[in-house]
Protein backbone atom coordinates (compact mmCIF):
# COMPACT_ATOMS: atom_id res chain seq x y z
CA UNK A 1 0.00 0.00 0.00
CA UNK A 2 1.58 2.95 -1.03
CA UNK A 3 -1.04 5.80 0.74
CA UNK A 4 -3.75 4.27 3.19
CA UNK A 5 -5.35 7.15 4.88
CA UNK A 6 -7.49 5.75 8.18
CA UNK A 7 -10.50 7.28 9.71
CA UNK A 8 -9.53 11.67 8.60
CA UNK A 9 -11.71 13.68 9.78
CA UNK A 10 -11.26 17.46 9.05
CA UNK A 11 -13.22 20.28 10.67
CA UNK A 12 -13.46 24.12 8.86
CA UNK A 13 -14.05 25.16 12.93
CA UNK A 14 -17.62 23.99 13.41
CA UNK A 15 -18.48 22.20 10.24
CA UNK A 16 -17.18 18.53 10.29
CA UNK A 17 -16.27 18.45 6.46
CA UNK A 18 -14.30 14.96 6.54
CA UNK A 19 -15.77 12.28 8.60
CA UNK A 20 -13.89 9.32 9.37
CA UNK A 21 -12.55 9.15 6.06
CA UNK A 22 -10.40 5.55 4.96
CA UNK A 23 -8.61 5.40 1.38
CA UNK A 24 -6.03 3.02 0.28
CA UNK A 25 -4.54 3.78 -3.23
CA UNK A 26 -1.68 0.80 -4.39
CA UNK A 27 1.40 1.50 -6.03
CA UNK A 28 0.45 2.14 -10.07
CA UNK A 29 -2.40 2.66 -9.40
CA UNK A 30 -5.13 5.47 -10.76
CA UNK A 31 -7.92 5.64 -8.01
CA UNK A 32 -10.56 7.81 -8.79
CA UNK A 33 -12.82 10.43 -6.07
CA UNK A 34 -15.94 11.09 -7.14
CA UNK A 35 -18.96 13.01 -5.40
CA UNK A 36 -20.83 16.07 -5.82
CA UNK A 37 -19.93 19.81 -5.19
CA UNK A 38 -18.96 20.04 -1.46
CA UNK A 39 -18.79 16.05 -0.65
CA UNK A 40 -15.40 16.68 0.87
CA UNK A 41 -12.84 15.60 -2.31
CA UNK A 42 -10.89 18.71 -2.42
CA UNK A 43 -10.80 18.58 1.42
CA UNK A 44 -9.13 15.27 1.59
CA UNK A 45 -6.49 16.17 -0.86
CA UNK A 46 -5.26 18.99 0.90
CA UNK A 47 -5.25 17.00 3.98
CA UNK A 48 -2.92 14.55 2.82
CA UNK A 49 -0.84 17.05 1.10
CA UNK A 50 -0.54 18.88 4.45
CA UNK A 51 -2.45 22.01 3.39
CA UNK A 52 -4.85 21.70 5.91
CA UNK A 53 -4.66 19.72 9.34
CA UNK A 54 -7.03 16.97 10.48
CA UNK A 55 -8.96 17.01 13.69
CA UNK A 56 -8.18 12.87 13.62
CA UNK A 57 -7.05 9.73 11.78
CA UNK A 58 -3.78 9.11 10.18
CA UNK A 59 -2.49 9.15 6.65
CA UNK A 60 0.17 6.86 6.17
CA UNK A 61 2.86 6.62 3.43
CA UNK A 62 4.70 3.62 2.37
CA UNK A 63 6.75 4.67 -0.61
CA UNK A 64 8.86 1.31 -1.88
CA UNK A 65 12.80 1.75 -0.88
CA UNK A 66 14.08 -1.27 -3.26
CA UNK A 67 12.89 -3.35 -5.78
CA UNK A 68 14.91 -6.79 -6.33
CA UNK A 69 13.99 -9.14 -9.28
CA UNK A 70 14.29 -13.10 -8.40
CA UNK A 71 12.81 -16.22 -10.07
CA UNK A 72 10.98 -13.60 -12.97
CA UNK A 73 9.26 -12.26 -9.49
CA UNK A 74 10.06 -8.58 -8.41
CA UNK A 75 10.05 -8.08 -5.09
CA UNK A 76 9.47 -4.58 -3.27
CA UNK A 77 11.25 -3.79 -0.04
CA UNK A 78 9.63 -1.33 1.55
CA UNK A 79 10.51 1.33 3.84
CA UNK A 80 9.80 2.74 6.96
CA UNK A 81 5.76 3.73 6.67
CA UNK A 82 5.48 7.33 8.27
CA UNK A 83 2.43 9.15 9.30
CA UNK A 84 1.95 12.67 6.97
CA UNK A 85 0.00 14.06 9.94
CA UNK A 86 1.44 17.09 11.44
CA UNK A 87 3.86 17.64 8.70
CA UNK A 88 3.98 20.83 6.80
CA UNK A 89 2.97 20.88 3.21
CA UNK A 90 6.44 21.47 1.55
CA UNK A 91 8.04 18.62 3.31
CA UNK A 92 5.34 16.33 1.91
CA UNK A 93 6.01 17.33 -1.52
CA UNK A 94 10.01 16.31 -1.12
CA UNK A 95 8.46 12.41 0.24
CA UNK A 96 7.35 12.67 -3.31
CA UNK A 97 3.73 13.49 -3.50
CA UNK A 98 2.60 16.31 -5.63
CA UNK A 99 -0.55 18.21 -5.64
CA UNK A 100 -2.05 19.80 -8.60
CA UNK A 101 -4.60 22.39 -7.04
CA UNK A 102 -7.83 23.20 -7.90
CA UNK A 103 -8.09 25.70 -10.35
CA UNK A 104 -4.86 25.04 -11.77
CA UNK A 105 -3.40 27.82 -10.10
CA UNK A 106 -0.45 28.80 -11.88
CA UNK A 107 1.79 31.68 -11.30
CA UNK A 108 0.08 33.98 -13.58
CA UNK A 109 2.73 36.51 -13.69
CA UNK A 110 5.50 34.31 -14.08
CA UNK A 111 6.99 32.85 -17.46
CA UNK A 112 5.96 29.01 -18.23
CA UNK A 113 9.72 28.04 -17.83
CA UNK A 114 9.87 29.92 -14.33
CA UNK A 115 6.67 28.17 -13.24
CA UNK A 116 8.64 24.40 -14.15
CA UNK A 117 11.71 25.42 -12.33
CA UNK A 118 9.76 26.53 -9.55
CA UNK A 119 8.15 23.05 -9.64
CA UNK A 120 11.37 21.61 -9.61
CA UNK A 121 12.39 23.53 -6.59
CA UNK A 122 12.95 20.27 -4.20
CA UNK A 123 15.91 18.82 -6.73
CA UNK A 124 19.18 19.78 -6.25
CA UNK A 125 20.88 18.43 -9.75
CA UNK A 126 21.13 20.26 -12.84
CA UNK A 127 21.18 17.26 -14.82
CA UNK A 128 17.28 16.16 -12.98
CA UNK A 129 16.28 19.64 -13.54
CA UNK A 130 17.19 19.61 -16.90
CA UNK A 131 15.85 16.22 -17.88
CA UNK A 132 12.32 17.01 -15.69
CA UNK A 133 11.68 20.31 -18.36
CA UNK A 134 12.36 17.81 -21.20
CA UNK A 135 10.31 15.33 -20.21
CA UNK A 136 7.66 17.89 -19.71
CA UNK A 137 8.45 19.37 -22.95
CA UNK A 138 7.69 16.16 -24.59
CA UNK A 139 4.29 15.73 -22.75
CA UNK A 140 3.10 18.78 -22.93
CA UNK A 141 5.02 20.32 -27.29
CA UNK A 142 2.74 23.09 -26.42
CA UNK A 143 4.26 24.01 -23.51
CA UNK A 144 7.69 24.21 -24.92
CA UNK A 145 6.62 27.03 -27.71
CA UNK A 146 5.32 28.94 -25.01
CA UNK A 147 8.07 28.76 -22.64
CA UNK A 148 8.90 32.33 -22.59
CA UNK A 149 5.29 33.37 -22.18
CA UNK A 150 3.84 34.67 -18.95
CA UNK A 151 1.58 31.59 -17.23
CA UNK A 152 -1.50 33.96 -17.61
CA UNK A 153 -1.70 34.42 -21.13
CA UNK A 154 -2.19 30.58 -21.73
CA UNK A 155 -5.35 29.35 -22.51
CA UNK A 156 -7.26 27.42 -20.14
CA UNK A 157 -6.23 24.11 -21.21
CA UNK A 158 -2.39 25.19 -21.63
CA UNK A 159 -2.65 26.40 -17.94
CA UNK A 160 -4.19 23.16 -16.96
CA UNK A 161 -1.01 21.03 -18.29
CA UNK A 162 1.63 23.81 -16.93
CA UNK A 163 -0.17 22.64 -13.43
CA UNK A 164 0.45 19.24 -14.32
CA UNK A 165 4.02 19.18 -15.72
CA UNK A 166 5.05 21.52 -12.68
CA UNK A 167 4.11 19.49 -10.61
CA UNK A 168 5.59 16.28 -11.96
CA UNK A 169 9.02 17.97 -11.96
CA UNK A 170 10.25 16.72 -8.60
CA UNK A 171 9.48 13.31 -9.43
CA UNK A 172 6.70 12.72 -7.56
CA UNK A 173 5.75 8.94 -6.60
CA UNK A 174 2.33 10.53 -6.04
CA UNK A 175 0.69 12.80 -8.17
CA UNK A 176 -3.01 14.37 -6.40
CA UNK A 177 -4.79 16.11 -9.07
CA UNK A 178 -8.32 18.22 -8.27
CA UNK A 179 -10.51 18.92 -10.66
CA UNK A 180 -7.88 18.57 -13.79
CA UNK A 181 -11.06 19.32 -16.34
CA UNK A 182 -12.35 22.17 -14.67
CA UNK A 183 -13.98 25.20 -16.82
CA UNK A 184 -12.81 23.05 -20.03
CA UNK A 185 -13.09 22.32 -23.51
CA UNK A 186 -14.64 19.05 -23.88
CA UNK A 187 -11.47 18.01 -26.49
CA UNK A 188 -9.34 19.66 -24.23
CA UNK A 189 -10.43 17.27 -21.26
CA UNK A 190 -10.05 14.40 -23.13
CA UNK A 191 -6.34 15.34 -24.16
CA UNK A 192 -5.60 15.83 -20.21
CA UNK A 193 -7.23 12.49 -19.35
CA UNK A 194 -5.10 10.73 -22.33
CA UNK A 195 -1.80 12.65 -20.68
CA UNK A 196 -2.80 11.03 -17.44
CA UNK A 197 -2.83 7.71 -18.67
CA UNK A 198 0.38 8.00 -20.17
CA UNK A 199 1.81 9.61 -16.95
CA UNK A 200 0.36 6.71 -14.97
CA UNK A 201 1.86 3.98 -17.47
CA UNK A 202 5.35 5.79 -16.70
CA UNK A 203 4.80 4.81 -13.17
CA UNK A 204 3.59 7.53 -11.61
CA UNK A 205 0.55 6.50 -9.09
CA UNK A 206 -2.02 8.70 -9.56
CA UNK A 207 -5.15 10.33 -6.84
CA UNK A 208 -7.73 11.68 -9.04
CA UNK A 209 -10.57 14.15 -8.07
CA UNK A 210 -13.51 14.56 -10.25
CA UNK A 211 -17.00 15.66 -11.23
CA UNK A 212 -16.61 14.71 -14.57
CA UNK A 213 -17.52 11.15 -13.16
CA UNK A 214 -17.61 9.30 -16.32
CA UNK A 215 -14.60 10.68 -17.54
CA UNK A 216 -12.40 10.04 -14.00
CA UNK A 217 -13.54 5.71 -14.28
CA UNK A 218 -13.05 5.65 -17.49
CA UNK A 219 -9.31 5.97 -17.06
CA UNK A 220 -8.80 4.77 -13.21
CA UNK A 221 -8.56 1.55 -12.00
CA UNK A 222 -10.81 1.75 -9.05
CA UNK A 223 -12.74 4.61 -7.44
CA UNK A 224 -14.54 5.61 -4.40
CA UNK A 225 -17.50 7.87 -4.65
CA UNK A 226 -17.96 10.72 -1.47
CA UNK A 227 -21.31 12.01 -0.08
CA UNK A 228 -21.08 14.52 2.66
CA UNK A 229 -17.89 13.86 3.89
CA UNK A 230 -18.13 9.94 3.58
CA UNK A 231 -17.19 7.68 1.20
CA UNK A 232 -20.16 5.58 0.72
CA UNK A 233 -18.92 3.21 -2.14
CA UNK A 234 -15.93 1.88 -3.23
CA UNK A 235 -15.38 -0.74 -6.18
CA UNK A 236 -13.33 -1.14 -9.42
CA UNK A 237 -14.21 1.57 -11.98
CA UNK A 238 -15.53 -0.55 -14.31
CA UNK A 239 -18.52 -1.67 -11.78
CA UNK A 240 -18.65 1.98 -10.56
CA UNK A 241 -19.40 2.38 -14.18
CA UNK A 242 -22.07 0.20 -14.51
CA UNK A 243 -23.49 0.63 -10.98
CA UNK A 244 -26.72 1.95 -10.97
CA UNK A 245 -26.86 4.30 -7.96
CA UNK A 246 -23.59 6.21 -9.55
CA UNK A 247 -25.26 5.88 -13.26
CA UNK A 248 -28.72 7.60 -11.31
CA UNK A 249 -26.42 10.31 -9.22
CA UNK A 250 -23.20 11.18 -11.34
CA UNK A 251 -23.71 9.60 -14.78
CA UNK A 252 -26.80 11.25 -16.00
CA UNK A 253 -28.64 8.01 -15.75
CA UNK B 1 19.86 24.74 -3.48
CA UNK B 2 23.12 23.96 -4.36
CA UNK B 3 25.45 26.17 -7.14
CA UNK B 4 24.79 23.48 -10.02
CA UNK B 5 20.98 23.88 -9.92
CA UNK B 6 21.13 27.80 -9.58
CA UNK B 7 23.74 27.17 -12.97
CA UNK B 8 20.67 26.02 -14.56
CA UNK B 9 18.63 28.55 -13.81
CA UNK B 10 20.94 31.52 -15.05
CA UNK B 11 19.47 33.30 -17.95
CA UNK B 12 21.38 33.98 -20.79
CA UNK B 13 22.78 37.65 -20.12
CA UNK B 14 23.27 36.89 -16.37
CA UNK B 15 25.76 39.34 -15.16
CA UNK B 16 28.40 36.92 -12.97
CA UNK B 17 28.98 37.42 -8.97
CA UNK B 18 31.79 38.48 -9.45
CA UNK B 19 31.22 41.16 -12.36
CA UNK B 20 28.32 42.48 -9.70
CA UNK B 21 30.78 42.38 -6.70
CA UNK B 22 33.70 44.88 -8.35
CA UNK B 23 30.54 46.72 -9.96
CA UNK B 24 29.59 47.87 -6.47
CA UNK B 25 33.16 48.23 -5.27
CA UNK B 26 33.52 50.57 -7.90
CA UNK B 27 30.55 52.30 -7.46
CA UNK B 28 30.93 52.44 -3.79
CA UNK B 29 34.80 53.46 -4.07
CA UNK B 30 33.41 57.03 -6.74
CA UNK B 31 31.04 57.70 -4.29
CA UNK B 32 33.93 59.44 -1.72
CA UNK B 33 34.72 61.53 -3.84
CA UNK B 34 31.78 62.65 -5.29
CA UNK B 35 30.63 63.45 -1.31
CA UNK B 36 33.78 65.13 -0.67
CA UNK B 37 33.01 67.21 -3.58
CA UNK B 38 29.26 67.89 -2.87
CA UNK B 39 30.15 68.45 0.91
CA UNK B 40 32.28 71.32 -0.22
CA UNK B 41 30.46 73.05 -2.86
CA UNK B 42 26.76 72.06 -2.05
CA UNK B 43 24.75 74.27 -0.22
CA UNK B 44 23.33 72.59 2.96
CA UNK B 45 20.07 72.34 2.22
CA UNK B 46 19.84 70.91 -1.10
CA UNK B 47 23.12 67.65 0.47
CA UNK B 48 19.94 67.50 3.30
CA UNK B 49 17.35 66.49 0.63
CA UNK B 50 20.11 64.33 -1.12
CA UNK B 51 20.41 62.55 1.26
CA UNK B 52 16.68 62.01 2.83
CA UNK B 53 16.43 61.12 -0.83
CA UNK B 54 19.02 58.58 0.02
CA UNK B 55 17.13 57.05 3.08
CA UNK B 56 13.72 57.12 1.55
CA UNK B 57 15.61 55.10 -1.55
CA UNK B 58 16.82 52.21 1.23
CA UNK B 59 13.27 52.17 3.26
CA UNK B 60 10.95 52.03 0.00
CA UNK B 61 13.14 49.38 -1.58
CA UNK B 62 13.18 47.07 1.46
CA UNK B 63 9.49 47.68 2.46
CA UNK B 64 9.05 46.56 -1.46
CA UNK B 65 10.68 43.26 -0.50
CA UNK B 66 8.21 42.48 1.70
CA UNK B 67 4.55 44.21 0.16
CA UNK B 68 6.21 43.89 -3.35
CA UNK B 69 7.55 41.02 -4.08
CA UNK B 70 6.58 38.63 -1.24
CA UNK B 71 2.88 40.05 -1.08
CA UNK B 72 2.98 40.74 2.55
CA UNK B 73 1.17 43.89 3.63
CA UNK B 74 3.32 45.33 6.18
CA UNK B 75 2.46 48.54 7.83
CA UNK B 76 5.27 48.10 10.54
CA UNK B 77 8.18 49.79 8.60
CA UNK B 78 8.05 52.47 10.85
CA UNK B 79 8.54 50.43 14.06
CA UNK B 80 11.64 48.92 12.83
CA UNK B 81 13.09 51.92 11.60
CA UNK B 82 12.68 53.81 14.92
CA UNK B 83 14.85 50.23 16.35
CA UNK B 84 17.54 51.07 14.20
CA UNK B 85 17.57 54.71 14.89
CA UNK B 86 17.23 54.71 18.52
CA UNK B 87 19.95 51.94 18.77
CA UNK B 88 22.42 54.23 16.08
CA UNK B 89 21.16 57.60 18.00
CA UNK B 90 21.48 56.17 21.59
CA UNK B 91 24.93 54.38 21.43
CA UNK B 92 26.09 57.48 18.94
CA UNK B 93 25.57 60.29 21.44
CA UNK B 94 26.59 58.33 24.92
CA UNK B 95 30.14 57.36 22.87
CA UNK B 96 30.55 61.05 20.94
CA UNK B 97 33.09 62.25 22.97
CA UNK B 98 35.30 58.94 22.95
CA UNK B 99 35.01 58.41 19.15
CA UNK B 100 36.56 60.91 16.88
CA UNK B 101 38.82 61.58 13.85
CA UNK B 102 40.12 57.88 12.58
CA UNK B 103 37.61 56.25 15.26
CA UNK B 104 34.53 57.77 13.45
CA UNK B 105 33.95 55.51 10.27
CA UNK B 106 34.41 51.97 11.34
CA UNK B 107 32.43 52.56 14.61
CA UNK B 108 29.64 54.62 12.54
CA UNK B 109 29.90 51.59 10.01
CA UNK B 110 29.54 48.88 13.29
CA UNK B 111 26.48 50.78 14.93
CA UNK B 112 24.28 50.96 11.31
CA UNK B 113 24.80 47.64 11.12
CA UNK B 114 24.07 46.96 14.63
CA UNK B 115 20.77 49.12 14.68
CA UNK B 116 20.07 46.88 11.22
CA UNK B 117 20.70 43.67 13.25
CA UNK B 118 18.42 45.10 16.24
CA UNK B 119 15.56 45.80 13.72
CA UNK B 120 16.31 42.23 12.21
CA UNK B 121 16.01 40.87 15.16
CA UNK B 122 12.39 42.60 16.01
CA UNK B 123 11.40 41.65 12.43
CA UNK B 124 12.18 37.90 12.98
CA UNK B 125 10.39 38.15 16.51
CA UNK B 126 7.18 39.62 15.03
CA UNK B 127 7.39 37.92 11.84
CA UNK B 128 7.16 34.58 13.18
CA UNK B 129 4.06 34.81 14.86
CA UNK B 130 2.26 37.78 12.19
CA UNK B 131 2.68 35.60 9.10
CA UNK B 132 0.67 33.07 9.85
CA UNK B 133 -1.85 35.84 9.30
CA UNK B 134 -2.97 37.54 5.65
CA UNK B 135 -4.08 40.78 4.22
CA UNK B 136 -6.13 42.74 6.54
CA UNK B 137 -5.05 40.94 9.30
CA UNK B 138 -1.33 41.06 9.06
CA UNK B 139 -1.65 45.18 8.29
CA UNK B 140 -3.01 45.33 11.11
CA UNK B 141 -1.09 43.04 13.27
CA UNK B 142 2.34 44.84 12.14
CA UNK B 143 0.54 48.36 12.56
CA UNK B 144 -0.08 47.39 16.31
CA UNK B 145 4.07 46.77 16.03
CA UNK B 146 5.02 49.85 15.00
CA UNK B 147 2.82 51.91 17.27
CA UNK B 148 3.95 49.46 20.23
CA UNK B 149 7.29 50.67 19.47
CA UNK B 150 6.37 54.19 19.64
CA UNK B 151 4.38 54.00 22.56
CA UNK B 152 7.37 51.61 24.54
CA UNK B 153 10.08 54.61 23.18
CA UNK B 154 7.86 57.58 24.93
CA UNK B 155 8.45 55.87 28.00
CA UNK B 156 11.70 54.91 28.34
CA UNK B 157 13.81 57.93 29.64
CA UNK B 158 16.87 55.95 29.73
CA UNK B 159 18.02 52.66 29.87
CA UNK B 160 21.16 51.84 32.55
CA UNK B 161 23.86 54.96 31.81
CA UNK B 162 22.38 55.51 28.27
CA UNK B 163 19.87 58.38 27.49
CA UNK B 164 16.85 57.92 25.72
CA UNK B 165 14.90 61.15 26.15
CA UNK B 166 11.53 59.10 26.43
CA UNK B 167 8.77 61.90 25.66
CA UNK B 168 10.82 64.93 24.70
CA UNK B 169 12.95 62.97 22.36
CA UNK B 170 17.08 62.33 22.34
CA UNK B 171 18.62 65.38 20.93
CA UNK B 172 21.99 66.21 19.87
CA UNK B 173 22.99 63.01 18.07
CA UNK B 174 26.46 63.55 16.29
CA UNK B 175 25.98 64.49 12.60
CA UNK B 176 28.14 61.42 10.91
CA UNK B 177 25.64 60.55 8.01
CA UNK B 178 27.09 62.31 4.78
CA UNK B 179 26.27 61.71 1.18
CA UNK B 180 28.92 58.82 1.06
CA UNK B 181 27.47 56.81 4.05
CA UNK B 182 23.89 57.28 3.08
CA UNK B 183 24.15 56.50 -0.73
CA UNK B 184 27.18 53.33 0.23
CA UNK B 185 24.29 51.86 1.86
CA UNK B 186 21.63 52.78 -0.86
CA UNK B 187 23.86 50.95 -3.52
CA UNK B 188 24.14 48.08 -1.07
CA UNK B 189 20.40 48.02 -0.41
CA UNK B 190 19.04 47.78 -3.92
CA UNK B 191 21.81 45.67 -4.93
CA UNK B 192 21.46 42.59 -1.88
CA UNK B 193 17.95 42.66 -2.74
CA UNK B 194 17.76 42.91 -6.38
CA UNK B 195 20.62 40.11 -6.57
CA UNK B 196 18.39 38.07 -3.76
CA UNK B 197 15.01 38.36 -5.83
CA UNK B 198 16.41 37.84 -9.32
CA UNK B 199 18.35 34.88 -8.91
CA UNK B 200 17.38 31.24 -8.52
CA UNK B 201 16.80 31.57 -4.84
CA UNK B 202 14.68 34.73 -5.38
CA UNK B 203 12.68 32.89 -7.13
CA UNK B 204 10.06 31.21 -4.24
CA UNK B 205 9.83 35.02 -3.34
CA UNK B 206 7.23 35.80 -6.63
CA UNK B 207 5.52 32.75 -6.20
CA UNK B 208 4.42 32.88 -2.49
CA UNK B 209 3.14 36.60 -4.14
CA UNK B 210 1.40 35.11 -6.44
CA UNK B 211 0.12 31.98 -4.91
CA UNK B 212 0.35 30.78 -1.15
CA UNK B 213 -1.24 27.22 -1.68
CA UNK B 214 0.49 26.61 -4.86
CA UNK B 215 4.05 27.60 -3.82
CA UNK B 216 3.12 25.12 -0.78
CA UNK B 217 2.61 22.37 -2.67
CA UNK B 218 5.46 22.60 -5.51
CA UNK B 219 7.74 22.27 -1.56
CA UNK B 220 8.34 25.62 -0.65
CA UNK B 221 8.51 26.20 2.81
CA UNK B 222 6.33 29.02 2.55
CA UNK B 223 6.84 30.40 6.48
CA UNK B 224 10.50 30.59 5.80
CA UNK B 225 10.49 32.93 2.86
CA UNK B 226 7.83 35.24 4.12
CA UNK B 227 9.80 35.72 7.49
CA UNK B 228 13.14 36.08 5.36
CA UNK B 229 11.51 38.94 3.29
CA UNK B 230 10.52 40.49 6.61
CA UNK B 231 14.02 40.10 8.43
CA UNK B 232 16.10 41.67 5.25
CA UNK B 233 13.30 44.20 4.83
CA UNK B 234 13.86 45.15 8.54
CA UNK B 235 17.14 44.70 8.65
CA UNK B 236 17.80 47.52 5.85
CA UNK B 237 14.72 49.77 7.79
CA UNK B 238 16.68 49.73 10.80
CA UNK B 239 19.99 50.80 8.63
CA UNK B 240 17.84 53.63 7.07
CA UNK B 241 16.59 54.35 11.13
CA UNK B 242 20.42 55.03 11.76
CA UNK B 243 20.97 57.55 9.22
CA UNK B 244 18.12 59.67 9.60
CA UNK B 245 18.68 59.64 12.88
CA UNK B 246 22.43 60.80 12.61
CA UNK B 247 21.22 63.38 9.78
CA UNK B 248 19.02 65.59 11.98
CA UNK B 249 20.56 64.58 15.52
CA UNK B 250 17.57 64.86 16.52
CA UNK B 251 14.99 61.52 17.29
CA UNK B 252 11.33 61.65 18.23
CA UNK B 253 9.51 58.98 18.94
CA UNK B 254 6.29 60.60 17.12
CA UNK B 255 8.44 60.50 13.98
CA UNK B 256 7.74 56.84 14.02
CA UNK B 257 4.06 56.36 14.18
CA UNK B 258 2.06 54.67 11.51
CA UNK B 259 2.13 57.99 9.41
CA UNK B 260 5.52 57.22 8.60
CA UNK B 261 5.05 53.46 7.73
CA UNK B 262 2.06 54.61 5.42
CA UNK B 263 4.51 57.77 3.62
CA UNK B 264 6.43 54.02 2.78
CA UNK B 265 3.64 51.94 1.41
CA UNK B 266 2.73 54.95 -0.79
CA UNK B 267 6.51 55.35 -2.01
CA UNK B 268 5.57 51.02 -2.30
CA UNK B 269 2.68 50.84 -4.35
CA UNK B 270 3.61 54.38 -5.74
CA UNK B 271 6.69 53.02 -7.58
CA UNK B 272 4.85 49.55 -8.92
CA UNK B 273 4.58 47.19 -6.31
CA UNK B 274 7.07 44.59 -7.30
CA UNK B 275 9.39 46.87 -9.38
CA UNK B 276 12.84 47.59 -7.23
CA UNK B 277 13.59 50.22 -9.75
CA UNK B 278 10.05 51.66 -9.46
CA UNK B 279 10.71 52.11 -5.54
CA UNK B 280 13.71 54.26 -5.77
CA UNK B 281 11.82 56.22 -8.49
CA UNK B 282 8.59 56.71 -6.46
CA UNK B 283 11.44 57.47 -3.25
CA UNK B 284 12.83 60.35 -5.13
CA UNK B 285 9.91 61.21 -6.35
CA UNK B 286 8.16 62.27 -2.91
CA UNK B 287 10.99 63.31 -1.23
CA UNK B 288 11.42 66.29 -4.16
CA UNK B 289 8.13 66.62 -4.62
CA UNK B 290 7.27 68.14 -1.22
CA UNK B 291 10.43 70.40 -1.30
CA UNK B 292 9.74 71.70 -4.55
CA UNK B 293 5.90 72.38 -3.17
CA UNK B 294 7.32 74.91 -0.57
CA UNK B 295 6.32 77.85 -3.07
CA UNK B 296 2.50 77.03 -1.79
CA UNK B 297 2.95 77.39 1.73
CA UNK B 298 -0.37 76.06 3.57
CA UNK B 299 -1.25 74.34 0.43
CA UNK B 300 1.78 72.19 -0.13
CA UNK B 301 0.04 69.17 1.53
CA UNK B 302 -3.02 69.27 -0.33
CA UNK B 303 -1.68 69.38 -3.52
CA UNK B 304 0.42 66.57 -2.69
CA UNK B 305 -2.12 64.36 -1.81
CA UNK B 306 -4.09 65.23 -4.93
CA UNK B 307 -1.06 64.61 -6.77
CA UNK B 308 -1.10 61.03 -5.54
CA UNK B 309 -4.77 60.72 -6.20
CA UNK B 310 -4.35 61.97 -9.58
CA UNK B 311 -1.07 59.40 -10.59
CA UNK B 312 -3.16 56.30 -8.75
CA UNK B 313 -6.36 57.24 -11.24
CA UNK B 314 -3.98 57.81 -14.34
CA UNK B 315 -1.64 54.70 -13.46
CA UNK B 316 -3.43 52.38 -11.22
CA UNK B 317 -0.37 49.34 -10.91
CA UNK B 318 2.63 52.17 -10.09
CA UNK B 319 4.86 53.91 -12.57
CA UNK B 320 6.69 51.05 -13.24
CA UNK B 321 3.97 48.42 -12.39
CA UNK B 322 5.95 45.41 -12.02
CA UNK B 323 8.34 46.10 -14.24
CA UNK B 324 12.08 47.17 -14.38
CA UNK B 325 14.07 49.47 -15.47
CA UNK B 326 17.02 48.27 -16.65
CA UNK B 327 14.79 44.93 -18.28
CA UNK B 328 13.51 45.72 -21.20
CA UNK B 329 9.66 44.92 -22.13
CA UNK B 330 10.07 41.85 -19.71
CA UNK B 331 8.40 41.30 -17.07
CA UNK B 332 10.01 41.87 -13.27
CA UNK B 333 10.44 37.83 -12.18
CA UNK B 334 11.29 36.61 -15.66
Amino acid sequence: MLLSVNGLTVCYGVITALREVSIEIDRGEIVALIGANGAGKTTLLRTISGLLKPTGGEISWCPPAAQVKSDAKTLEYFGATKDLVGMRADQIVRLGISHVPEGRQVFANLTVRDNLLLGAFTLRKRSDIEEGLERCFGLFPVLAERKNQRAGTLSGGEQQMLAIGRSLMGRPKLLLLDEPSLGLAPLIVRQIFQIIREINLHGTTILLVEQNAHMALTVANRGYVMQTGRIILSDKAANLLENAEVKKAYLGG
Amino acid sequence: MDQAASATMLHRGEVPAWAVNLGVGIVIAALIPVSISFDKYIDNYVLDVLIRIGVAIILAVSLNLINGITGQFSLGHAGFMALGAYTGGVLLKHYQHQIHGALLPPVFIGVTILGGLVAAIAGLIVGIPTLRLRGDYLAIATLGFGEIITVVLNQIESIGKFEVGGSAGLHNIPHVTNFFWTYAWVVICVVVIARLVYSAKGKPFFAVREDEIAAAAMGIDTTYYKVAAFVIGAFFAGVAGVLSATLSGNLDPGDFNFVKSIVIVVMVVLGGSGSITGSVLAAILLTYLPEQLRAFEDWRLVIYALLLIVMMLVRPEGLLGNRELWWKRKTAMV
